[in-house]
């Protein structure tokens, strides 16, 4: 058994310890926020935060997260009401919108260390997550709009 | 029509109505609406597209194609018969019928319909969801309207003309009396559908939501908190997993399988071997062997065991490398000529200077960013599917194939469509449908079918790649006065007949340049097929503009002339290009040249407008260059400049500015949206874009030699729209083709390095 805690709840998975959490987020536990893009950490579709930090999913074995925080979309916020969400609807970031979640998962982990990014430093931790649909200036704007929201908060 | 029926390889039964022609019914009374999530409506319209709709709309025939609905709390629903892929079609269509119909936008509800005939064609490829159904979806919400009207002046017995209808109430002229659509749903009903003539359309300056900004995206709020379902996100009872080991080379089959270590691992529950693939592909499971398990890690840690030997078949022969050298050999006398005007030959042993260079564009796959996946479930009494289909009406005939149904049970074949997490064309072609209704019906359990990124770019309908040779003639004067195209790759119609050898498409922007030259010649050569090739977002506009408009820019330089007056000289004088004078006879997206014409006035008026915003023509900081492109595609004009900055050897996008002229827009940002798409898109193909293959297996795999742009080499990207009448053109595909020639002219501005072969990763500079 492999105990989890997401979203600050506990979990007990029967699942092989070297399956990648993504997959056991998905199809165990059926919380289907997080998507698959790759498989190998190369698109950042399967971002979630573990122990705050933006992690991809697909290549964490269950055993690797186990004692750690895990944070995913579904844990985000209570009502879809996190500043990155709301900057997100309000730049009207997504288009197909199968990449934002992983795209909102970094972008939060970038702004709980940094309210005040740069542009370079947007695009360093954006750097990993791919959008094919091209909504890359949008986010960089939503982030700009997001890290006001941040301070605003303070 | 789509891409196949152009292409004459499936005959077009579709055929398409005058832009206005569609039935509109009441129906609320009717019993086919149940079970169309409209139990409970109160008032129901239903719009029929098709072109035997007036003649239907007499007889007990009338399949709606749109319902609007509304129910006893006012809430109106309109079903969306297209499919959402990022585009915002889901919120484009409604906006348009809530509008017309005076609705309050906060009390409309779209819901996803299923793959039915009765919604005429859903395929949601060719962008022409717009540009196909803007007059009919104002008709339809104006007769929505118009018997509210018509139901609030029955209750307080006045003439018609004394209720006004604003945001979901009427209100009676001169008194404070008003009435809410709720409590005019039930006698709306009862009334029979005004006559078309009568209605009275709103005007463009009427709008309230129409070619407005700040529209909210429907699926906005789902996509953001991780809500919103995809094909791959479809959760059914029961479900099991599979993946699919498929033959390396397209036709190849299963020589001897070992599957016992797979089936030691865990969690996996059967291995199925598929039915071998032969020719044509169509839209055909490849085969291979599928591997069912309790979940996706299992059943992709037991494909990895499978032990199978492959018989590769006839296609193994091929490598893309090679073939370039027979795509050569096949322009040195190209047999298909395609548009002819004046005499080619004689302009070239009459021109002073002839200058001529080939481009080659590397083959494309769709990678979207979902791969592809279905969920099917298979009893006796017929098949469910949930998928992300760009065309619901295919699928549910590549199942009714699995099923070898007759076609009275399509009734039996439901298509549930999700969101698609992109599409770009890919998922207009349901081998994966197929591949799970195949599985579930062998097993007897609900089967989700997920493709891994690497079946994804290893099994593609690719976009092909292509072999271009341009030419061009000038006088003593320097004056051009000819132009020579020829362009060869595997066709698309090869997927759909194995002896198609033409190069395809030339009406995809070759044969339907826009210059003004007295001789024209424009090729096709021939070539076999050894892949699935198919339509990619834009399809052969790629490399056709990538050629055209770098060419046209070489041109320029030729002449010693600044590149953006140049094209103005070379499109010439403001006119409606009638290429039947030249020979061909030009499919035009499908649509009529008296509504869409190729107009030269437009297309002049984006570039101009393109090189006043990005300010062409001024001091560019050194080591910049600028390149401008411009190409009419789906009906309708881009125009793109690049600006580019280069330091050791390597291209950075500094900006990019369009100016968009698609007729009438109805949600300017998704427009805008689009377009920063399409420059994205564009990067990605330019930069990187190339699928190779080598003994007819594909080389690539995933996004590391597959690679996409990052954020960090996107600059901010400006969209100008034109505020034009026309009617709305293509909006989703025409952004891509102008900015891969404009971002090398542009490099060319920069460097003097002329770029004539994508993608520009085998040289270094990105």
């Amino acid at each position: 058994m492999i105990e989890l805690t997401i979203n600050g709840s506990p979990h007990k998975l029967d699942v092989a310890a070297e399956m990648p959490l993504l997959w056991a987020l998905r199809d165990i536990l059926k919380m289907t926020g997080s998507k698959y893009g790759c498989g190998m950490g190369l698109c950042g579709a399967c971002t979630v935060h573990l122990d705050g930090e933006a992690t991809r999913s697909c290549v964490l074995p269950v055993s690797a997260a186990v004692g750690r925080k895990i944070t995913t979309i579904e844990g985000l916020s209570e009502n879809g009401d996190h500043p990155v969400q709301k900057a997100w609807l309000d730049k009207k970031v997504a288009q197909c919108g199968y990449c934002q979640v992983g795209q909102i998962m970094s972008a939060t982990s970038l702004l709980d260390k940094n309210d005040q990014p740069t542009d370079d430093d947007i695009d360093q931790a954006m750097g990993g997550n791919i959008c094919r649909c091209g909504t890359y200036p949008r986010i960089r704007s939503a982030i700009h709009s997001a890290a006001k929201l941040y301070r605003e908060a303070k | 029509m789509s891409f196949l029926q152009k292409i004459g390889v499936v005959p077009n039964l579709e055929k398409q109505p005058e832009h206005d022609e569609c039935a509109i019914e009441n129906v609320s009374r009717r019993s086919f609406i149940k079970g169309a999530g409209m139990t409970g409506a109160s008032l129901v319209i239903g719009v029929q597209f098709s072109a035997n709709s007036l003649a239907a709309s007499k007889s007990d025939e009338f399949s709606p194609d749109v319902f609007i609905s509304m129910d006893k709390k006012g809430t109106v629903t309109v079903i969306s018969h297209r499919s959402e892929m990022g585009q915002g079609i889901r919120s484009s269509l409604p906006l348009l019928i809530a509008d017309e119909m005076e609705c309050d936008w906060e009390r409309v509800v779209v819901e996803q319909a299923i793959g039915d005939a009765k919604y005429g064609s859903q395929n949601t490829d060719g962008s022409r969801s717009v540009r196909r159904f803007y007059v009919r979806l104002k008709q339809a919400g104006a007769t929505a309207r118009t018997m509210l009207q018509q139901a609030a002046a029955q209750v307080w017995k006045v003439d018609v003309d004394q209720v006004t209808i604003y945001n979901h109430q009427a209100k009676l002229n001169n008194s404070n009396k008003t009435l809410d659509f709720a409590q005019l749903g039930e006698i709306a009903a009862s009334l029979p559908v005004p006559d078309k003539e009568t209605l009275k359309l709103k005007t463009e300056a009427e709008h309230r939501y129409v070619g407005k900004e700040n529209m909210e995206n429907l699926d906005g709020k789902a996509i953001v908190t991780g809500k919103a379902i995809f094909g791959f996100d479809v959760e059914v009872t029961g479900m099991k997993y599979a993946v699919i080991a498929r033959p390396p080379v397209v036709f190849g089959k299963v020589k001897s399988l070992d599957d016992s270590e797979a089936m030691k691992v865990p969690g996996v529950i059967k291995i199925i071997q598929m039915p071998a693939l032969s020719p044509p592909a169509v839209f055909n499971m490849l085969g291979g062997v599928a591997v069912i398990a309790e979940n996706t890690w299992a059943a992709i840690e037991a494909r990895k065991k499978l032990k199978i030997e492959w018989d590769h078949g006839a296609n193994a022969s091929y490598n893309t490398k090679s073939h370039e050298a027979v795509f050569k050999k096949a322009l040195q006398n190209p047999p298909h000529t395609v548009r002819n005007r004046g005499d080619w030959e004689q302009a070239k042993s009459a021109a002073n200077k002839t200058l001529t260079q080939d481009y080659y564009v590397a083959g494309l796959a769709h990678a979207t960013m979902e791969p592809p996946a279905a969920t099917a479930i298979v009893t006796d009494k017929g098949v469910d599917v949930w998928t992300c289909t760009q065309t619901p009406q295919s699928a549910q005939r590549n199942a009714m194939g699995v099923m070898q149904y007759p076609q009275e049970r399509a009734k039996d074949v439901n298509i549930h469509v999700t969101l698609l997490g992109g599409g770009f064309g890919r998922k207009s072609k349901p081998d994966y449908i197929a591949e799970a209704v195949f599985l579930a019906k062998e097993t007897g359990m609900p089967i989700k079918v997920q493709w891994t990124r690497e079946d994804e770019i290893k099994h593609g309908y690719y976009h092909s790649p292509s072999y271009q040779r341009l030419s061009a003639t000038f006088d003593k004067k320097g004056a051009a006065t000819g132009w020579y195209h020829s362009m060869v790759n595997h066709p698309i119609a090869a997927t759909f007949n194995p002896n198609a050898k033409q190069a395809g498409s030339a009406e995809l922007g070759q044969a339907d340049m826009p210059y003004d030259l007295p001789n024209i010649k424009i090729l096709n050569g021939e070539s076999d097929t050894f892949m699935r090739i198919g339509w990619v977002r834009s399809v052969t506009n790629i490399n056709n503009a990538f050629a055209a408009c770098s060419f046209a820019d070489e041109m320029a330089y030729h002449a010693g002339q600044d590149p953006k007056d140049y094209l103005l000289q070379l499109i010439g004088k403001d006119q409606h290009i009638d290429l039947a004078k030249d020979g061909y006879q030009y499919g035009n997206y499908g649509e009529q040249a008296s509504v869409f014409p190729v107009d030269t006035a437009r297309l002049k008026n984006v570039i101009k407008l393109v090189a006043n915003k990005a300010g062409w023509g001024k001091k560019l900081a050194k080591g910049h260059g600028m390149g401008i492109a411009a190409h009419r595609s789906f009906c309708g004009y881009i125009a793109t400049v690049v600006e580019v900055s280069t330091d050791n050897g390597k291209v950075k996008l500094e900006n990019i500015t369009y100016a968009v002229d698609s007729g009438k827009v109805i949600n300017p940002d998704r427009v805008r949206s689009q377009m920063e798409g399409a420059a994205i898109f564009s990067t990605s193909l330019a930069f990187y874009g190339e699928i190779t293959a080598d003994n007819g297996i594909v080389e690539q795999g995933n996004f590391h030699d597959y690679e996409m742009a990052r954020m960090s080499q996107i600059p901010d990207i400006e969209v100008h729209i034109v505020n034009s009448d026309e009617p709305p053109a293509g909006v989703g595909e025409p952004g891509v083709p102008p900015f891969a020639p404009a971002l090398c002219n542009a490099i060319f501005a920069a460097t003097g390095n002329r770029y004539r072969r994508l993608p520009l990763k085998q040289f270094g500079i990105v």
